[in-house]
């Protein structure tokens, strides 16, 4: 025993100390990757990479609020000249007219080589003659005055289909020269990253220079408000960090005030909370040697499991008879004869428990939802630690004297109190069946299948998100097309192919409209084309002769035209350097990017205001351009799609770790009707938990899914005591006591979760606070009496 | 070219001297402060329009013709029915053009030459003499019967494309705009009072 003690406490010692190096070197992390899968399909990989560093994952929207228009609209010029400066951001838009002069200037050059009319009978004599038939009427309209001037120079209207083609997105109203919202309150401004969405620490540095900018150039009364991806991840992570911190403290303080006023020792509270730490040490080793980096929410969870973990060391040291009276009344009992009497007595049943609890997380292992399985082995290798340095190493280091506070007294009112709540059987079965009733009912409503539910973006800051962004008309992109290629070129040329695929299905108004990069810079292929198809000079004469016959056009007035046509036919085609300063350039830089070596151009589409694609028949579409490597993504649909398979596999494995658990139970009781009575109260007290919330107006997510199973694993430790009491003949008044101290500390670490703002530990806080409460509960209403 | 400068030419000559008498006989009855307040009292109101396009490039003439909407004091719509439907409507400092197949949103400021001659149009509804003076040198004809109002650019960007803007009336109302650019094509919208038929 004494060499076997030796033995644990310097395995312990080394692990412990080798679990803390391993702690202090994790990464933390607060950013999407808890919600993205860890073996992605290809599909799924075009999602992440939308989420982590796509277009719209780099957008920040700002608004300038407060004051009075015209400061607005001069800080919001000031705000943008100093962001233009830095070089965290690709783009800055707030209305300002920057780059018109130079991309009316570049339109002009390359209009022969960028124009979507220019197709092969563009310049035969029909073409020719119905180019100019449309310049002259629209001289008669109020752009006449200005488009003559333009007309010999270019008398097919090529400039003005350019002007049509690239102008013809959303732009947002504006007052004294800058974006504002609909009701003209508030200013607005595009920001476009530099760094990805996912890159929290670069998104953090883009918040922080842009309220630094603002705070220098403000006036008194304005406000900033910034949406979007990245500052909601900067704010999501300053959220989780904060409430980690502040809830896991204010629990602990409430777990420390409990177990000392039950204790009335500080030495053993110290001991009390050894196998606590020592779990909650080898639970962040683990997960970070398993998966690399801890999830903020990770330890926010694991904070609360703390409460269950301390349960171990109560039941030792409460059950033992450790307490002063026991020791007075029993002179026999030296410390070993008691500390052997609790192994043998007690051990059994808490091993059960730690198993049950083990097997009921060891179902989130196999998760592919990356958060739920960092949470199954954050929760297993802290309970097994917890248990085994309960189990071997704490009753080695408690002295001999070790006395605490004697609550037989306490306990043996709770004895009254356990005869007396057996008539409250029936009140308890009819709670049951309403709370069946209730969840009968909202059935089809129960679960809330939108990744969004988990998102720690407050609902009024996601309001604001899209007012904004509806005022802005930014790219709320939901449904892609995204080709991939290995040249840029061949990137280009495939947009240009499904481009036509598109054009048809606006035309048959599936679609409102799309983008293209190749629409701002035409594949050389293309451009080409479009030159080859400008005749020579003697030739364009002559056609032009022909096609204006009749019309009322002077002949000799197009002399800049031929010799722009005769410029055109020799001039290089447009590369990307070319389009340099233009707002050409930005559009083109959005929806064509290089990553990995290969090429990713983006088509966004438009859709009428609540229109629905089906993914089925966008497929179907792009599937007849016989293209390899262009997929159709919704991406909404896609990460509900994801999260709708994890809560399903979820569900599946949940229900297996209960199968797993009652064939446990099953296994060491061998008797169906000791499985039913331990089970009862468990599978009662998670569905009144879960009625109480659905009626409360809350709808399920995947992590009230684990809150359940937690249920599960803690109230199966209340229920095998009082199992174990009824197969005994009654139950202890000292077991009794334990049982009520660890339900106290259960209930305040994760009830004090409840109180969060973050979605994800809230659920898991008001599921597991009542629901543990309500096992213990309905374990003592049920529990069979002699 | 020729033809356009001889018109010109010989316009000039009648104005001097259609001028002069105007000047000799009303200059102290009737001011363009008379003119300006006169105007600012009308209320919103529709009219129609045909506009002619002199055009050097073209051998005739261009006409389109359409509706005229005001909503005081800063609400000025221009509806061309014909030859194309396109909508051009000022609002506040946001210039919207609607034509069949696109809608465009311009701010004025960044188009001197389109703002112009829209905000005159506009000042000129309402009656809004500072506006017009920042943009124009101003120069009044005739009685408050039968008035003409000269706009003369003083801003660079307006006067590079338009060299001067004539507008007649008679006492509240607009009956013509005649718009002359500095390379010799000219347009002419006559306004009437009333919803096209």
């Amino acid at each position: 025993m004494r060499q076997g003690g030796r033995v644990a406490i310097v395995l312990w010692l080394g692990l412990l100390g080798g679990c803390l190096w391993v702690a202090m070197r994790t990464h933390y992390t607060a950013d999407l990757s808890a919600f993205l899968p860890g073996r992605p399909t290809a599909e799924q990989q075009l999602l992440i990479d939308q989420l982590k560093s796509g277009v719209t994952s780099r957008l920040i929207l700002i608004g300038i609020e407060g004051g009075d228009r015209a400061a607005r609209a001069r800080v919001s010029r000031a705000l943008a000249a100093r962001l233009r400066a830095d070089r965290q951001f690709l783009h800055i838009a707030n209305g300002e007219t920057q780059s018109l002069e130079r991309d009316r200037q570049v339109l002009l050059a390359n209009r022969y080589l960028l124009s979507p009319a220019m197709t092969a009978d563009r310049f035969t004599v029909a073409g020719l003659r119905a180019g100019v038939a449309d310049s002259i009427d629209l001289l008669a309209t109020s752009a006449g005055l200005f488009s003559k001037a333009l007309l010999p120079r270019d008398p097919t209207g090529e400039f003005m289909q350019l002007l049509d083609a690239m102008g013809s997105g959303h732009r947002p109203p504006t007052a004294d020269g800058v974006w504002v919202s609909r009701d003209g309150n508030r200013a607005l401004l595009l920001a476009r990253t530099r760094a990805e969405g996912a890159d929290t620490n670069g998104q953090s540095m883009a918040v922080v220079t842009i309220r630094a900018a603002f705070a220098a150039v403000s006036a008194p009364g304005l406000r900033l408000a910034l949406t979007g991806p990245g500052p909601f991840s900067v704010a999501a992570r300053a959220t989780i960090r904060h409430e980690v911190l502040a809830l896991s403290g204010l629990g602990s303080l409430i777990i420390i005030g409990l177990l000392l006023l039950v204790y009335r020792s500080p030495m053993a509270l110290l001991l009390g909370l050894l196998p606590v730490l020592s779990g909650a040490v080898a639970a962040i080793a683990a997960v970070s040697l398993a998966f690399g980096m801890v999830h903020g929410l990770t330890l926010g969870f694991g904070i609360a499991l703390i409460g269950e973990a301390v349960d171990y060391s109560t039941y030792l040291l409460m059950q033992s008879e450790r307490t002063s009276g026991a020791a007075g009344t029993s002179p026999s009992a030296t410390p070993s004869t008691t500390q052997a009497h609790w192994n043998a007595a007690f051990w059994p049943t808490i091993r059960i428990g730690v198993l049950t609890s083990v097997i009921g997380f060891a179902s989130l292992l196999f998760s592919s939802f990356p958060g739920l399985s960092q949470l199954g082995l954050f929760a297993i290798a802290g309970l097994v630690t917890a248990a085994l340095v309960t189990r071997f190493v704490l009753p080695i280091l408690l002295p001999r004297d070790l006395r605490v506070r004697d609550v037989t007294a306490f306990g043996r009112r709770l004895q009254a109190g356990v005869e007396r709540v057996g008539r409250l059987r029936l009140p308890v079965l009819v709670l049951f069946l309403a709370a069946g009733g209730v969840l009968l009912a909202k059935h089809d409503d129960l679960w809330n299948r939108e990744l969004a539910a988990l998102s720690p973006v407050s609902g009024a800051d996601q309001a604001l998100d899209m007012t904004m962004r509806a005022d802005l008309g930014a790219p709320d992109v939901r449904y892609l097309v995204v080709v991939s290629a290995a040249e840029r070129e061949a990137a280009l040329a495939a947009s240009e192919a499904v481009a036509v695929t598109l054009k048809r299905l606006q035309a048959a108004g599936t679609i409102q409209g799309f983008e293209s990069p190749a629409a701002y810079l035409p594949s050389q292929a293309v451009q080409r084309r479009r030159q080859l198809s400008l005749p020579p000079d003697a030739e364009l004469r002559r056609r032009f002769t022909a096609a204006i016959a009749g019309l009322p056009l002077r002949p000799h007035c197009c002399e800049p035209f031929f010799a722009e046509v005769a410029k055109a036919r020799s001039q290089a085609t447009l590369t990307p350097d070319d389009l340099q300063g233009t707002s050409l350039a930005e559009a083109v830089d959005a929806l064509l990017m290089q990553s990995r070596g290969r090429w990713t151009a983006l088509l966004p589409l438009r859709v009428a205001g609540t229109e629905r694609l089906d993914a089925q028949d966008l497929r179907l579409a792009l599937a007849q351009t016989g293209l390899a490597d262009v997929y159709f993504i919704d991406l909404k649909g896609a990460a509900d799609h994801l999260y709708a398979g994890y809560l399903h596999e979820a569900s599946a494995l949940s229900l297996a770790g209960l199968a797993a658990i009652l064939g446990l139970l099953f296994v060491t009781t061998r008797s169906p009707g000791r499985v039913l009575r331990i089970a009862a109260p468990l599978a009662m007290a998670v569905a009144v938990t879960i009625a109480g919330l659905v009626l409360a107006g809350q709808q399920l997510t995947i992590l009230h899914l684990v809150g359940m199973l937690l249920v599960v694993a803690v109230g199966s430790n209340y229920a095998l005591f009082f199992d174990q009491g009824a197969v005994a003949g009654g139950m202890s008044a000292r077991v009794l006591a334990s049982l009520v101290v660890a339900v106290g500390t259960t209930v305040a670490g994760f009830g004090i979760l409840g109180f969060s703002s973050v979605p994800v530990l809230k659920a898991v806080g008001c599921t597991v606070g009542p629901g543990a409460l309500l096992a213990l509960a309905f374990s003592a209403i049920l529990t069979r009496r002699p | 070219m020729i033809r356009g400068m001889q018109r010109l030419f010989r316009r000039a000559i009648l104005h001097s001297i259609l001028l002069g008498c105007s000047l000799s006989a009303q200059a102290a009855q009737f001011t363009i402060g008379e003119l300006m307040a006169t105007l600012a009292n009308r209320h919103d109101g529709v009219a129609t329009f045909t506009e002619t396009k002199y055009l050097a490039i073209l051998d005739l003439p261009v006409e389109s013709s359409g509706e005229l909407l005001f909503a005081p004091p800063a609400r000025l719509e221009k509806r061309t029915l014909k030859p194309k439907v396109e909508t051009l409507a000022l609002d506040g400092e946001v210039l919207t053009v609607v034509s069949q197949t696109q809608r465009h949103v311009l701010q004025l400021k960044d188009y001197p030459e389109v703002a112009g001659i829209v905000e005159s149009l506009r000042a000129i509804l309402t009656g809004d003499r500072q506006a017009l003076e920042r943009l124009y040198r101003l120069k009044l004809e005739g009685s408050p019967q039968r008035w003409a109002l000269e706009l003369k650019p003083l801003d660079a960007a307006v006067g590079w494309s338009i060299a001067r803007i004539r507008v007649e009336g008679t006492g509240d109302e607009v009956r013509s705009v005649e718009i002359q650019q500095t390379d010799g094509d000219r347009s002419v919208m006559r306004v009437q009072k009333g919803v096209s038929p």
